[in-house]
């Protein structure tokens, strides 16, 4: 019986013969059919997975070189186009729409042999945080259905919390992955602006977005970012840094005393739940008597964090899906209109969802003459204070830590009502998307309630590895 | 009509689009070819596929930077682009990525020619770039519009003057000179009728003394320089009609239509978009150098109104014949060219204004596809200087001859059709004797005193040699004959 608990495991016995890629592959597809009603794919790619499969099982077997992420089985979030498959942002608006090119990181992906066995459900155009604005249904959090898994990503979350797949790709604007992550008990990593090319990645907001990787260990996820991260022709704003192998950054790391931020008035917010609150006091004890530096910070830009994230994103969403407008491709009003207005109006209600809508509505205000200055303009002007602020923090300090989410996986139905509590909750995760840096939630906790919740680490830009390494020290429980 | 129109001062500014002549976009590889078939040149980035991003055509950048330093402008050198968020067909992000608040060149001027002969600099408010749009084609289908996106995408300058131009004469001065300046420093083919160079003329009047601009009108598409002075004329003309009848102007885009040389209302100013301009979040920022810019300006050729300056002051041409010269870039070159091999600067450019230039008229080609090189130019100009053919000759022979013969010289072809002149008296005598003979009465005035029956006779010498006798040997021999 196939069993998976790491890619380099796995890797070890696709080399000796004890399993192969095929094998691998009709293992998952099983377990997505067996845990359908989770509803965390939208699409599985049966054939061409197993196609896939059955050809790299063919390249070990000639003896050729094999690639980093060989036999990988990757699902990806339904917002990453992938060549001759169908891509809709969890939306009714791209009713048809098949992909004519790869977004880069699935280039990547299919180049270093990984597998990609499905497409993920998800919030429509990633807006969302419970998973509950997919056109296609919520997705269930596989520890507890009542439950949400999060969102944006939720789909691809599940995917891996289920074991539907090894690793899984999302998109993280505003904790769309760090999110989910914390309420499905994995890893969800978001790395800095711009490490992964963005290319083929549907835009919510493009200079907050960012795609991220999920998956059960950090050395699986160090592996991925490793192969699919780096410069691209094709994204003018990605990151032209090198790339350190992050995979054996993990490796044959010494022990070291890290200095460690936190925000005080993140800690003492009255959003956050008490138990989340103490486990991370009582984490931050604990490394303090390990003999790292562990230190408040004071932070007063922390209630303006959340109406400048949306903002800014709603500004940049309400023009990225301007392009959605019913005559190139996708879901057209058919034959009531009565002119051009009419049609754009038509299709555009019928073909996004409430959500989507509300924040197009928001971003077209924030944009408008009139409003500009008191809202878009200030709103910019926090995020470069924010920025300057964490420059001074990196200067003294390797990582920020805090919670992930102010509370754990609610249910369904609980806060879909009340968008601005939905909004709120991403107090903690959309600091490091309006600064640019990477940041990760690891599972380290639970909850009375039965569910688990993450940590949140984030580092200086470009400084993943530090990111890793300490995370990976703090899940192996070995002293850091 | 007139003692009306001085009461009144007109004031314009014009807003010229061109395209640049790049290979392919300005966010993408997909060709800007005029004439393809239509969505052929459409990558899922030109068509806004989800997920796709643009980015930066360094050539368009440079192009920019070239019609920068030619107009005398600021170079700007932290640059980003915006988006300008509208709603059409054709405009299939959405948005037009244009450079809202940060054009790449600021101020500057293009120097025009005024109705006195002079000149005067037109003020530049700026020169920034931006994407055009793909093409609506409404006549197709009475019910549908079909649009064409290769067009979409394609790299485009605006060229904004300052309200700075007072008349429909000026108007069509400046997009001459714009069109000059773009083919010459090769950043835009300037050809309007395929839309490559586009103009939209903003047009006020104000009376005469008044210091506050007027109600201004803006005429959109202008396709053809004379369309941009009809259309402005006739919209002066409007307005003053409107001002004079006590009607009040309203803000207005306008439409010319050729055929009747009238605008027609299009839309109204108050019904104006809210474009929501934002920086363009998928383009970094991106900053120029210094060395960049000054490689830029070093690959800049001399620029025409530098060159006739030259060609006056330091050869010592005439205005007339040194603008003639500088009217396009190929025909500098070839003038250039032409005095490597010859010194005789007057008489290059009289060659090449005249039967040059008659030449390629008359067989319908440009300059470039000219058979005759600049040596061999200068080789019929040598052998005219020198006596050896006369002017007449040269032109209408050998100029025809060796023009589609690269490997001959002038000097071959003389003589092999027998075209040299004659200078030796033995031969000319003969026939200044048989002139003479063929108009006796002619010879009797000129003895009684009209002496300026000379030129007669030296020209009907010319006519029995068929050209080829020397006029001035021509001339002593026959006073010789003739005053004895």
């Amino acid at each position: 019986m196939f069993s998976f608990h790491s890619i380099k495991d796995y890797q070890s016995t696709l080399l000796n013969g004890q399993t192969t890629c095929v094998e691998a592959v009709s293992y998952y597809l099983q377990q997505i059919e067996a845990q359908k009603h989770l509803n965390a794919f939208l699409e599985v790619f049966t054939e061409d997975a197993l196609a896939q499969a059955a050809r790299l099982d063919a390249l070990q077997l000639s003896g050729k070189p094999l690639g980093k992420l060989h036999g990988v089985v990757v699902s990806i979030k339904d917002v990453i186009c992938y060549k001759g498959h169908t891509v809709s942002a969890g939306s009714k608006i791209l009713e048809g729409f098949t992909s004519v090119y790869n977004a880069t990181a699935v280039e990547k992906l299919l180049a270093a042999g990984a597998i990609i066995i499905g497409r993920n459900n998800c919030d429509e155009f990633a807006m969302g945080s419970s998973n509950e604005n997919s056109a296609f249904g919520p997705v269930l959090n596989a520890l507890d259905n009542e439950r949400v898994p999060g969102g944006s990503s939720g789909g691809s979350a599940v995917a891996v919390q289920a074991g539907l797949c090894m690793i899984s790709l999302g998109s993280d604007t505003g904790g769309s992955v760090r999110q989910p992550a914390d309420f499905c008990g994995i890893i969800g990593l978001k790395p800095g602006y711009g490490r992964i090319s963005r290319y083929g990645l549907i835009a919510y907001a493009s200079s907050f977005d960012q795609i991220g990787i999920f998956g059960t260990q950090v050395s699986d996820v160090a592996l991925a970012l490793e192969v699919i991260a780096g410069a691209d022709d094709f994204d003018s704003t990605v990151s032209h840094q090198p790339i350190p192998a992050f995979s054996e950054s993990l490796q044959n790391t010494s022990p070291k005393k890290y200095r460690i931020a936190y925000f005080k008035e993140a800690l003492e917010h009255p959003s956050l739940d008490t138990e989340i609150a103490n486990a991370i006091k009582t984490l931050i004890t604990q490394l303090q008597s390990e003999g790292h530096t562990v230190e408040p910070v004071a932070f007063d830009l922390l209630d303006y964090i959340v109406p400048a994230y949306y903002i800014l994103t709603t500004a940049e969403a309400s023009s990225n899906l301007s392009r959605f407008d019913g005559i190139k491709y996708g879901y057209a009003a058919k034959d009531d209109f009565a002119n051009l207005t009419d049609f754009y109006k038509k299709s555009r209600s019928a073909g996004f969802g409430k959500e989507v809508k509300r924040r197009i509505m928001l971003g077209t205000f924030v944009l408008s003459a009139g409003y500009y200055d008191a809202y878009f303009t200030k709103a910019q002007q926090v995020r470069r204070m924010l920025q300057e602020t964490t420059k001074q923090v990196f200067g003294n300090y390797d990582v920020i830590i805090a919670p992930t989410v102010p509370s754990p996986a609610f249910k369904f139905g609980e806060k879909s009502n009340d968008p601005i509590e939905m909004f709120l909750a991403d107090i903690y995760t959309v600091f490091a998307n309006l600064v640019g840096i990477p940041g990760i939630s690891i599972p380290l906790f639970k909850h009375s309630s039965g569910v688990p919740f993450g940590l949140q680490v984030m580092a200086a830009q470009d400084n993943e590895v530090t990111l890793l390494q300490l995370s990976d020290s703090l899940l192996q429980n070995k002293p850091l | 009509m007139n003692m009306t129109a001085d009461k009144y001062e007109v004031v314009i500014g014009l807003e010229v689009h061109a395209q640049l002549a790049t290979a392919s976009k300005l966010f993408c590889g997909d060709s800007i070819a005029f004439g393809a078939a239509p969505n052929t040149h459409v990558s899922p980035v030109t068509l806004g596929h989800p997920g796709t991003l643009p980015k930066t055509n360094k050539k368009a950048v440079e192009y920019a930077i070239k019609m920068g330093i030619a107009c005398n402008c600021e170079i700007e050198r932290y640059n980003y682009f915006a988006r300008k968020n509208y709603f059409y067909p054709d405009l299939p992000k959405g948005y037009q990525v244009s450079q809202h608040t940060t054009p790449i060149c600021k101020g500057g001027y293009i120097t025009i020619k005024t109705e006195n002969g002079g000149t005067r600099n037109v003020q530049l408010n700026r020169i920034h770039m931006e994407e055009d749009a793909g093409k609506s084609i409404h006549t197709m289908d009475d019910e549908y519009t079909y649009v064409d996106y290769n067009r979409a995408g394609t790299p485009l300058i605006e060229i904004v003057t300052e309200p700075d131009l007072h008349s429909a004469e000026e108007a069509y001065q400046y997009v001459t000179e714009v069109r000059r300046l773009v083919q010459w420093i090769g950043v835009c083919d300037g050809n309007m009728e395929e839309g490559s160079l586009r103009c939209d003329a903003n047009v006020s009047i104000r009376l005469k003394g008044e210091t506050e601009l007027g109600t201004k009108v803006e005429v959109k598409n202008l396709n053809s320089i004379r369309n941009v002075k009809h259309a402005i004329q006739y919209e002066v003309e409007r307005m003053i009609q409107m001002a004079e009848a006590g009607e009040r102007i309203i803000q207005q885009t306008r439409s010319f239509d050729a055929d009747t040389d009238t605008t027609f209302s299009i839309r109204d100013k108050e019904e104006a978009n809210d474009y929501r301009y934002f920086a363009e979040p998928d383009l970094a920022p991106f900053i120029l150098s210094d060395t960049f810019i000054e490689s830029v300006q070093k690959s800049l050729p001399a620029l025409p109104q530098a060159l006739q300056h030259k060609y006056q002051n330091a050869l010592g041409l005439s205005e007339y014949d040194a603008a003639q010269l500088c009217m396009d870039k190929a025909t500098t070159e070839y003038f250039d060219g032409t005095l490597a091999f010859t010194k005789n600067y007057k008489a290059v450019a009289n060659w090449i204004n005249g039967p040059v230039k008659s030449y390629l008229n008359e067989h319908k080609i440009l300059l470039e596809q000219f058979g005759l090189s600049a040596q061999q130019l200068a080789g019929i100009i040598e052998l005219v200087e020198g006596g050896k053919v006369n002017f007449s000759v040269a032109s209408t022979k050998i100029l025809p001859v060796l023009a589609a013969e690269s490997n001959s010289n002038a000097a071959d072809i003389a003589s092999r059709l027998n075209l040299l002149q004659v200078s030796d008296t033995n031969e000319l005598e003969a026939w200044v004797e048989q002139a003479l003979e063929n108009m006796p009465d002619k010879v009797k005035e000129y003895q009684k005193g009209k002496k300026g029956l000379i030129g007669l006779f030296v020209g009907e010498v010319k006519k029995l040699s068929k050209g080829k006798a020397d006029p001035k040997v021509v001339t002593t021999l026959l006073e010789q004959k003739l005053n004895k």
